[in-house]
């Protein structure tokens, strides 16, 4: 049974305050998720004053400031600062997405950080994704063939590979699964956006030969047909991706083969 | 060696709670609800056909329930429920011929089904009350 609302333990109270230097001018409220492993206390939100005119424009830079220089108990993934890891996403003014290209400027009010939604926490913004990986496995993501090795690469037209657009770019940041509502009530047995996409990659690839096999493994109520379009997985891709158009097109595919 | 930690047992982030609300989340719900609400409303076709098989007095029945104040209403959200459901639906078909899937495309086409239910839903009472005479 589906449970909207949080468990016991899981439900939020409110946290510390940390206020800017008296006198600053340019003062933004950071309203950051927390919790920590090592007491028994339930999650808290903290708030931090942060002063804008001392930090970089992305909200990133203001956790950074906000460990350095403030709290340095708070704790999250980051490391590139530049969109293509995809260690610091999170769920930043009520939308997923990483926090190294999200603007501050974006965010109207306060700035309100939550871990990835629906996912078992580690610490503060650190959510544990062993699921999330296990889904991608799943998928087995790499290239099946069953003809004789070639002698050199495997060869794919311009025109085929053009087809991986939109598909390769993907840095599994887990944003689009843990948006998605579905993947929230079953995240257990639905694979998520995430892994589908990652499976329509290689479902498309030209070289791949292993498509009827692929199909046979997904073809079940729960892996792929719990997408029921919310579309929030589109939407919320810090990558301009679109997860929902790639699991049509599976569906697509299930019913041509059919045919 | 460090000892094994005893097993804590972890929080769940919040989801619904702190999610941003999207057309397209809505309609999802929406449609879920309209849809178990039809089933409902065949519930009530069937009184109506059973009502008319039965003779005068059991179709005189279902007439002053239907006709009642709070009949209408339920027949009012009855046909709404008919029509959001269709119009959200048509959205399915449309993403399955992988038809407007981008976000953009999708909110416009759930704002266009929105409306349409309810304009419609409208309508379909103007006429039906404008025949009878009533309006």
């Amino acid at each position: 049974m589906v449970q909207f609302t949080l468990p016991k333990n899981s439900k939020l109270t409110e946290g510390e305050t940390f206020k800017a230097a008296p006198g600053t001018k340019n003062v933004k409220r950071f309203r950051i998720y927390r919790w920590s492993p090592d007491d028994t206390a339930n999650p808290r939100i903290d708030t931090y004053e942060v002063d804008l005119d001392k930090c970089g424009p992305m909200v990133l830079d203001a956790l950074i400031k906000i460990k350095n220089e403030i709290d340095q108990t708070l704790t999250f993934r980051r490391s590139c600062r530049e969109g293509i890891c995809g260690s610091c996403a999170m769920n930043i003014d009520g939308a997923n997405t990483l926090a190294c290209t999200k603007g501050i400027d974006e965010c109207k009010g306060d700035v309100k950080i939550y871990p990835l939604p629906h996912m078992p926490v580690i610490k503060d913004l650190v959510p544990d994704l062993t699921n999330f990986y296990a889904q991608h496995a799943f998928v087995e993501p790499w290239l099946q063939t069953k003809s004789a090795e070639p002698e050199k690469e495997w060869r794919q037209s311009h025109e085929d590979r053009e087809k991986l657009d939109g598909l390769y770019e993907c840095i599994l940041c887990a944003c689009c699964s843990t948006s998605c509502p579905s993947y929230w009530w079953n995240g257990d047995r639905y694979l998520g956006p995430a892994a589908l996409l990652q499976a329509y990659r290689w479902l498309i690839d030209s070289r791949d030969e292993a498509t009827g096999e692929r199909l046979d493994d997904l073809e079940d109520p729960f892996r792929l047909y719990r997408c029921h379009t919310i579309m929030n997985c589109a939407k919320t891709c810090p990558k301009g991706l679109n997860p929902a158009k790639a699991i049509a097109e599976i569906k697509k595919m299930m019913v041509e083969r059919q045919a | 060696m460090a000892e094994q930690r005893q097993a804590v047992s972890r929080p769940l982030s919040p989801h619904l709670q702190i999610y941003r609300f999207t057309i397209t989340m809505a309609m999802s719900i929406i449609h879920r609800a309209t849809g178990m609400g039809l089933y409902a409303g065949t519930a009530l076709v069937a009184w109506w056909l059973i009502a008319l098989a039965a003779g005068p007095e059991a179709y005189a029945t279902f007439q002053m329930v239907a006709g009642s104040w709070i009949g209408q209403l339920v027949l009012f959200g009855f046909t709404w429920a008919l029509l959001h459901h269709l119009f959200g639906g048509l959205r399915y078909l449309l993403w399955d011929a992988i038809i407007a899937t981008s976000p953009r495309s999708a909110d416009i086409i759930s704002w266009g089904a929105t409306i349409a239910a309810l304009v419609l839903t409208v309508a379909v009472w103007f006429a039906a009350l404008s025949m009878r005479g009533v309006l």
